[in-house]
């Protein structure tokens, strides 16, 4: 099995859901995270003081995939993700030993 | 603001429509002081948020008792040597009665009183925003007792008492710019210069974490400011105090959208804090200077008065001192444009027929004007860094720097402002749960 990992835009995750629901996805965990890459931050101002906020508002989605499809499935989230403007994010897959689900006491693949 | 004593033959008559009036606009200044601590608090990082609107709302305690028990009495009995008054019968409000009236005024003794009683409330609350998030509760509670005492009973004495020295030689001051708000600002800039600066001022971003809130604020502050400014006529026989009325939504439409200008042309954004200060800015300006000037002074006003604080509010970073929510910048520097363009734009066609270098009046009244300007402005600072000093020298002003770094509201406060997560779990004391974690603990050890 693979993690895939991908922190992204925030405006992207509706795409992106459904893209993996179609590719036939049954689960996934979304967190609110925030970093930045080269797009670094923005400026803000408040009474004329002038702000850099470096770390942007990102999404970070997390898919548990079988090895065969970890590939295809990077693929998938990547053209979902894209705007071509810089800023889009990463997408990276590690491997995962094993995972159980929860309910059943299902292991390995039976549990994705 | 109080009109002129005149000794009528006759009993003063008391008016039940400028009591009913009187009575509104005493409501509508005190819901400024909440309006205040949500302007302020929605500007604070997070962690300061609770402290924020606390230092303004105990100054509904403290100085309504106060201004009971001898506060009145020193800012509007019988004048002693131009500095301070006094009444025995004010004290505690014992000896005055529910149908009391002053000669020449139609509203009750009471009544006044609980109408200036809002203004000694909201006046060291101004100050809060500029020591923000860092100075200790009891410090600020007590600094309230001894500012108020030392500082506000004294100056409302000398600017609206009758007998009072700025009151005296004519310094126009309608509804506070130097009573309240130079007084303030002023105090501000003299506390800030004794305790200095937060713990990463200038190196960390301290952005407003709800404007809001700030908006919010804004809005109740305006609102509110509609009795501050119109009810300081005391009524409505004349048309003055409605000509206040209508001056105060003028003057602050016109700053709003000076301070507006200001921003887009420096900053290249129009800001939603820009506005609110733009408001803030013109409601201040307009309190001295609303019964003398004319609608279109009071356009003038506005406008001076938006770019000048707009401008004044970057000073701090130049001169190094934190301001926090810009007291100075805004109150005091309004408060003195304010004050100071009465000389300029008297009309002498509003409270008196005072008129101002731009109606025929030449500098006359400008130079009576700096008295009371720059009088209010020293005496404050001065003796407002004093009561700091001691304070931080006896009880300390200011918490740990730890305690700052990890937020005021948990450390003075025992409390969170806001709680978005789930998870946000801990033991409530004394409830089964505790019970049972202490026992569980016992048999650990």
């Amino acid at each position: 099995m693979k993690l895939i990992t991908a922190v992204v835009k925030p405006h992207r995750l509706d795409e992106i859901k459904e893209a993996l629901q179609a590719f036939g996805v049954h689960g996934l965990t979304v967190t609110e995270a925030s970093g930045y890459g080269r797009q670094r931050g923005h400026t803000e101002v408040y009474r004329g003081a002038e702000y850099t906020v470096d770390l942007v508002p990102k999404i970070r989605i997390e898919v548990l995939v079988e090895d065969d499809d970890a590939e295809q499935l990077i693929d998938v989230v990547v053209k979902a993700a894209r705007t071509g403007k810089i800023g889009d994010g990463k997408v990276w897959s590690l491997p995962v030993e094993t995972a159980v689900r929860v309910r059943t006491g299902e292991r390995g693949p039976d549990a994705l | 603001m109080a009109p002129a004593i005149t000794l009528a033959a006759e009993a003063p008559k008391l008016s039940a429509a400028n009591t009913g009036f009187m009575l509104i606009a005493s409501a509508l200044v005190l819901i400024m002081t909440p309006g205040l601590a949500f302007f302020y608090g929605g500007m604070v990082r997070v962690k300061s948020t609770l402290n924020m609107l606390m230092m303004s709302f105990i100054s509904m305690g403290i100085v309504t008792i106060l201004w009971v028990l001898y506060g009145f009495s020193m800012s509007f009995g019988t004048d002693h040597g131009s500095i301070v008054g006094w009444t025995g019968d004010y004290v505690g409000w014992a000896g005055i009665d529910k149908m009391d009236l002053w000669p020449g005024y139609t509203i009750p003794v009471f009544v006044f009183a609980v109408f200036q009683m809002m203004f000694a409330i909201i006046t060291p609350a101004l100050i809060s925003g500029a020591i923000a998030d860092r100075v200790k509760f009891s410090a600020w509670a007590l600094f309230l007792v001894l500012w108020a005492t030392v500082v506000y009973f004294p100056v409302a004495h000398w600017v609206w008492g009758t007998g009072g020295w700025a009151f005296e030689l004519g310094v126009i001051d309608f509804a506070g710019g130097t009573a309240v708000h130079i007084n303030a600002g002023a105090a501000a800039l003299g506390v800030i210069l004794v305790i200095g600066k937060r713990v990463g001022f200038k190196k960390d971003p301290m952005r407003p974490h709800s404007l809001p809130l700030v908006m919010l604020g804004a809005g109740l502050l305006w609102f509110g400011w509609f009795g501050f400014n119109a009810g300081s006529w005391l009524g409505n026989d004349d048309g003055v105090g409605p000509l206040m009325f209508v001056n105060t939504q003028i003057a602050t439409g016109a700053a709003m959208l000076a301070w507006l200008a200001y921003e887009k042309i420096r900053h290249g954004a129009f800001t939603t804090l820009g506005a609110a200060s733009g408001a803030v800015a013109g409601l201040v300006a307009i309190t001295p200077s609303g019964g003398a000037v004319s609608p279109m002074g009071a356009i003038a006003v506005g406008v001076i008065a938006g770019v000048a604080c707009a401008a004044a509010v970057g000073l701090k970073f130049k001169f190094g001192f934190d301001d926090s929510l810009d007291v100075v910048g805004v109150h005091m520097v309004g408060g003195i444009a304010g004050s100071l363009l009465i000389g300029l734009f008297a009309s002498g066609k509003g409270q008196s027929d005072v008129k101002g270098l731009f109606y025929g009046g030449g500098m006359h009244q400008f130079w009576i004007q700096c008295a009371g300007v720059f009088g209010v402005l020293f005496y404050s600072l001065i003796a407002s860094a004093i009561l700091a000093f001691i304070l931080d020298k006896t009880i300390g002003m200011r918490i740990t720097e730890e305690e700052e770094v990890s937020g005021i509201d948990q450390a003075e406060h025992a409390e969170t402002a806001y709680d978005y997560s789930g998870t946000g779990g801990g033991v409530v004391a004394g409830s089964a749960a505790a019970v049972s974690a202490t026992e569980t603990k016992k048999v650990d050890a």
